[in-house]
């Protein structure tokens, strides 16, 4: 049944659109608390904590979050846990934003000059004092800018989970292509739905990375 | 649970995974070499003095890096034919693959020519100098070394990345899984392994990117 | 007795001896240039007044508390010896205002407004009471040394430590720096500065110590020291510098 592409079509992407967002939310706030942990336990000086969390960083970005995702689908019920696509997606697409996360934080912190932890001890601070008011405002500071551009990335990531079947913007897409056989404008409006999301992300970005005032 | 792991049942496929990898390292060492091409070009056009140059190269490299993989990939291999393009799996990843990379290389390429200060070449030429000798060693060769680590990292995300053109069907090391899992049944057996190789294969390759940039600038700083 | 009193210091860095047995004594309201060759220990042996660096041996004692005994709360001292750095080091995230106030309020435990009247009357010291808004990258260098300057004052210290803090400025912003220090010196403050600047030395310190390869080289009154060296070290170096 061929049909013509329709304003209930464009809604129909827009509805899928929802899940594409949603998911990459839960990711982001999954994910930042989970990187959170892995920032710490990667700059702690105890090694151990360290190896663990270069070896899990390793691991996560060393393998493509197409396998990621199928491990979880696939991997889970193994265990008992009964997971459909949703899940498997929300958790897959949390554990690898944790590890970008994880690092971006890392190299924020560390980016801020060890002048700044002297400059802090000259004056008297407590090494929390210094932590808290000198260095960790500076450091996140640093950070939006990266932050915001990797949550693009999250977005884009999104996509893949539709080959495990889950119904976001680009399984939504396949489905109305194949119903209209209209792939070129299908695919064309999906490609505009995250233009729109990614690029006003990279534009938040920017205005973010200009109001900085931090020492690197 | 009460799930037996057989890994064991994955053995008869080797080969297959074996020419997976092939395809793998061959679509990511073809697509890498055409896309620093395109990466070239167009961070010339962004810095060229024509606005149009410019906006168009603009345009390109923004849409690329807003929009996913995936679905470029599907617009290339799917919605290109309804305009009279057809083209084979193996091409439309190629294309779609180094269409991809190239809006990125040419950002890395960018910042690596912006890298190059004019008062360098002026003390190589005061220095007596050809202009090919100050070219290689004080423009070409410090450009290569600053840009050198994101190319590496650019190359090992494209190594990744290339496990998406499966969805097109072409025989690269994640359709391999997808393949053993359709002949064994052995869905997370089949997917584990697959998703190891690209570990150990990214490992191999990080560690094989650092050799090259040990021996050629640490090694034997070249004035 | 005393204000500083530092007994046979020893400081390497791995295997680079950076001090070999120093000794040297600082009296209340003294003002002290150390000068030197870099690499020749100055500025270490200020950082280790104030405990930025840990030495190996030796015994350093200021305002009656043992810096070099672990039983020392390290940062209690500090806010005794205020310090300024070549590099300013000011936060970069706060206004001159809250650069000021933040140890005040952390440290001090001072109230809002208390340290706040502090710090602007610290900040107009050093001539720079209509910068209070400003964030430190809207300052040349020379104002972000001066508020770096009025921020250590603020602590109230009994005295105060200057690493090369003219060093990274250009020379036109060096005059205004060194104005606040000659009036901190009329004030009587107890003042250790590490500088190359030998008129300032000359005309502002006391007595000039010249650490030559890890060791007190010679010490002595600033104007006779300089003008008459009697080591050849101090006397090749000063024609370098001057020359």
């Amino acid at each position: 049944m061929i049909r013509e592409l329709g304003p209930n079509d464009i809604v129909y992407l827009l509805e899928a659109a929802r899940w594409t967002v949603a998911l990459a939310v839960i990711a982001m706030v999954a994910g930042g608390v989970l990187g959170l942990v892995v920032a710490v336990l990667r700059i702690v000086s105890f090694k151990p904590a360290n190896w663990i969390a270069i070896g899990y960083i390793n691991i996560v970005q060393g393998t493509p979050l197409l396998g990621q995702l199928f491990i979880f689908f696939f991997g889970l019920p193994l265990f008992g846990i009964q997971v459909g696509a949703w899940e498997a997606a929300a958790l897959a697409l949390s554990i690898n934003a944790s590890a970008f996360f994880g690092e971006i934080w890392r190299g924020s912190l560390q980016s801020v000059s060890p002048r700044q932890w002297e400059a802090g001890a000259a004056l008297g601070l407590s090494y929390w004092q210094r932590l808290t008011s000198v260095i960790l405002p500076q450091a996140v500071r640093i950070s939006i800018a990266p932050t915001v551009g990797y949550l693009m990335q999250l977005v884009k990531d999104t996509s893949l989970t539709a080959l495990i079947g889950f119904i976001e913007l680009t399984r939504a897409s396949q489905i109305l292509s194949a119903a209209t056989f209209k792939p070129l404008q299908v695919y064309g409006l999906a490609a505009i739905a995250y233009f729109v999301i990614c690029f006003s992300l990279s534009r938040l970005s920017e205005q973010l990375e200009k109001r900085t005032h931090a020492a690197r | 649970m009460n799930y037996n792991f057989r890994f064991n049942a994955l053995l008869p496929y080797t080969e297959e995974i074996i020419r997976g990898i092939g395809v793998t390292l061959q679509l990511t060492c073809l697509t890498m070499a055409i896309a620093l091409v395109i990466g070239l070009f167009v961070a010339l056009a962004r810095m060229s003095g024509n606005r149009a140059l410019r906006g168009v190269a603009r345009v390109y490299v923004e849409g690329i890096r807003n929009t996913p993989l995936l679905v470029q990939l599907f617009i290339v291999f799917f919605g290109l034919p309804s305009v009279g393009i057809r083209l084979d799996a193996y091409l439309a990843a190629i294309i779609g693959l180094s269409i991809n990379v190239g809006a990125y290389a040419s950002e890395i390429l960018r910042a690596g020519i912006q890298s190059i200060r004019p008062s360098q070449i002026e003390a190589g030429r005061a220095l007596g100098m050809t202009a090919g000798q100050t070219f290689r060693s004080v423009v070409l060769f410090p450009a290569i070394k600053a840009i050198y680590p994101a190319l590496a990292s650019q190359f090992v995300l494209l190594l990744l990345a290339t496990s998406v053109v499966s969805s097109l069907g072409v025989g690269e090391l994640f359709h391999q899984a997808v393949f053993i899992d359709s002949r064994t049944y052995r869905s997370f057996e089949a997917y584990t392994l697959i998703t190891v190789t690209y570990l150990v294969l990214t490992l191999a390759v990080r560690a094989l990117f650092s050799l090259v940039y040990w021996l050629v600038f640490v090694r034997r700083p070249r004035a | 007795m005393p204000l500083v009193e530092i007994t046979d210091i020893h400081k390497s860095f791995g295997k680079v001896e950076v001090l070999k047995n120093v000794s040297l004594t600082v009296e209340k309201g003294e003002i002290v240039a150390v000068i030197g060759r870099s690499g020749s220990g100055k500025s270490t042996l200020l950082r280790c007044i104030n405990g930025l660096e840990r030495v190996q041996s030796g015994r350093i004692v200021v305002d009656g508390m043992e810096v070099t005994s672990p039983a020392t709360n390290i940062n209690a001292l500090r806010e005794r010896v205020g310090m300024v750095f070549q590099s300013y080091n000011l936060f970069p995230h706060l206004t001159v205002e809250r650069n000021v106030t933040l140890a005040l309020k952390k440290v001090r435990r001072m109230n809002s407004e208390a340290a706040r009247d502090v710090a602007r009357a610290m900040v107009a010291k050093v001539g720079l009471a209509d910068k209070l808004g400003a964030y430190p990258d809207e300052l040349s260098g020379g104002q972000q040394q001066r508020v770096a300057i009025a921020r250590s004052l603020a602590m109230q210290p009994t005295m105060m430590l200057f690493d090369e803090i003219t060093s990274a400025l250009d020379p036109e912003l060096v005059g205004e720096v060194l104005k606040v220090l000659e009036q901190l010196a009329r004030e009587g403050m107890t003042m250790m500065l590490v500088t190359h600047e030998m008129n300032f030395a000359k005309n502002v310190a006391d007595r000039v110590v010249f650490m030559h390869q890890g060791n007190v080289h010679e010490d002595g009154p600033a104007r006779d020291t300089l003008i008459e060296p009697r080591t050849p070290e101090l006397r090749s170096f000063l024609s370098a510098v001057l020359h």
